[in-house]
């Protein structure tokens, strides 16, 4: 399979960018909403997106710390989310290649399945600190998230694009 | 030594090394919290950082609420306010009858010569939003530490105990529900005095009596109020009622579910009073009386330990 030829060429990233998203989705995600489980966690799809894009700029480091922000501002387990994002940072890293040769579609898919794991990492260290399962709409959320994919992936890019302006004089 | 990177394409550790040394920080942080509960302070410098985010996310629905309060109908308010009259006429009649009847009850304290506990003052509150934690039931009201509120006081609605305040914030408090899996109240049988310890039954939504023999005397439709004997829950109030009595022969315990008295999943106003005794007083109380159970097998005393120093 060959990769998405049509791609195009992106201007390099500010890190303003980087830190607005990360904002907006902190305040995305402390919503007061009805039921946390059935909502996507916006902190962690935004950071899927950067570590896929910029494994240079955001890995593990910024994970851990945005995870305990959301440990603390959640008042869960401490380093809950820290251990599950620092897990999904660590797979976005070293996938990132792999994800980005795909097409919309098929990076959708590898999202879907690195947030699921991210979701059991953070279950699993709740079922062992001793609290009960709460069903299975707990995988509702990172599905959900992954399905934002494609939206994210447009609007988080939007500021990379240049205009497209006609000139003869530039090679590409 | 020849396979080494030069300096200049060198990224720091390899992936597999930061992932290690994060996922260890971060069950080093999850073992502190869980099993000794000393990351507090770590969680309260960390909380000045997400607050801002917070209250700037609460503030959306906390207009639209005043709005929607403002443009309530003119029929609508009238018809709640002439509600409100009967039910204030019935509730003053019913205090006055309360009031009579603890009057008696405090002679007749005095005269067997027991000491009265006086319940402390209360706070109302309103509940914001449901906490962000799927693995536990635990709700958010509007008053925090700026309005008094201290970590430990029991939640009342209308209708009996609803839960405890287990972390105060500055501006907003967090209630432990009756029904979360961690939380356990102190009860007696209304009918008999009989005292258990109910503990919740997680996603059931449902109370369960532990410990109880199985030929306890108790039988369905039994009301469930606190007995006030830990010194946080003032005595008296309505828990819950107990639907299903399960006597099995192969266990020595009986299985005893009730439905809590509280609405735990509707509502909207609440109280939060002050604890009977001095905090510090229950939990040296407390920690004496754990330290004479040590040698027992008590599930249950390391639960209330675990409980009392989370909510000292």
């Amino acid at each position: 399979m060959l990769p998405d030829r049509r791609q195009q060429i992106l201007r390099p990233v500010r890190l303003s960018t980087i830190v607005v998203s990360f904002v907006i989705a902190l305040l995305l995600n402390f919503l007061p909403w009805h039921n946390v489980a059935l909502v996507p966690d916006f902190v962690a799809l935004t950071l899927t997106f950067w570590c896929v894009r910029q494994p240079q700029l955001v890995g593990l480091g910024v994970a851990w710390v945005l995870g305990l922000l959301t440990d603390v501002g959640n008042g869960v387990l401490l380093g809950q989310h820290a251990l599950s994002y620092s897990v999904l940072a660590f797979c976005a890293v070293t996938l990132s290649r792999r994800i980005l040769w795909f097409g919309v579609s098929g990076q959708t898919l590898h999202v879907a399945a690195l947030l699921l794991l991210a979701q059991g990492v953070g279950t699993l260290v709740r079922l062992a600190a001793g609290a009960e399962f709460p069903g299975w709409s707990l995988a509702i959320g990172p599905l959900g998230a992954a399905l934002l994919w494609p939206l994210v992936s447009f609007l988080l890019l939007a500021p990379q694009r240049r205009a497209h302006e006609v000139d003869d004089t530039r090679p590409i | 030594m020849e396979h080494t990177p030069p300096a200049f394409f060198n990224r720091g550790p390899a992936p597999v090394v930061r992932l290690t040394f994060f996922a260890l920080l971060s069950l080093a942080l999850i073992v502190l919290d869980a099993r000794f509960r000393y990351t507090e302070g770590l969680r309260s410098a960390l909380a000045l950082a997400t607050q801002p985010f917070q209250i700037a996310a609460a503030a959306p629905a906390a207009a639209l609420r005043r709005v929607a309060d403002f443009f309530a109908s003119q029929s609508q308010l009238s018809t709640e306010n002439v509600e409100l009259r009967t039910e204030l006429v019935k509730a003053k009649l019913a205090a006055q009858r309360f009031e009579a009847a603890a009057a008696e009850g405090a002679r007749l304290k005095q005269l067997m010569g027991t000491a009265e506990k006086i319940p402390g003052g209360a706070t109302p509150a309103e509940i914001m939003y449901s906490g962000r934690d799927p693995f536990a039931r635990r709700v958010l009201v509007d008053k925090g530490s700026r309005d008094g509120v201290r970590a430990g006081s029991p939640v009342v609605d209308e209708s009996g105990v609803m839960g405890q305040v287990t972390r105060v914030h500055a501006l907003l408090a967090e209630v432990t529900l009756l029904t979360d899996k961690d939380q356990a109240i102190p009860v007696q049988v209304a009918r008999n005095g009989l005292r258990a310890v109910a503990f919740g039954g997680g996603t059931s939504g449902l109370l369960e009596l532990r410990y109880l023999a199985a030929n306890a005397e108790i039988v369905n439709g039994d009301r469930l109020v606190t007995s006030g004997i830990d010194g946080v829950y003032p005595p008296g109030l309505p828990v819950g009622t107990v639907t299903r009595v399960e006597r099995d022969a192969t266990n020595i315990f009986a299985r005893v579910l009730c439905q809590p008295a509280a609405g735990i999943d509707r509502g909207r106003i609440v109280l939060l009073l002050t604890p009977v005794e001095a905090p510090a007083a229950a939990a040296a109380q407390a920690e004496s009386a754990a330290e004479k159970a040590r040698d027992k097998p008590a599930t249950k005393g390391r639960r209330q330990r675990a409980k009392e120093t989370r909510a000292p």
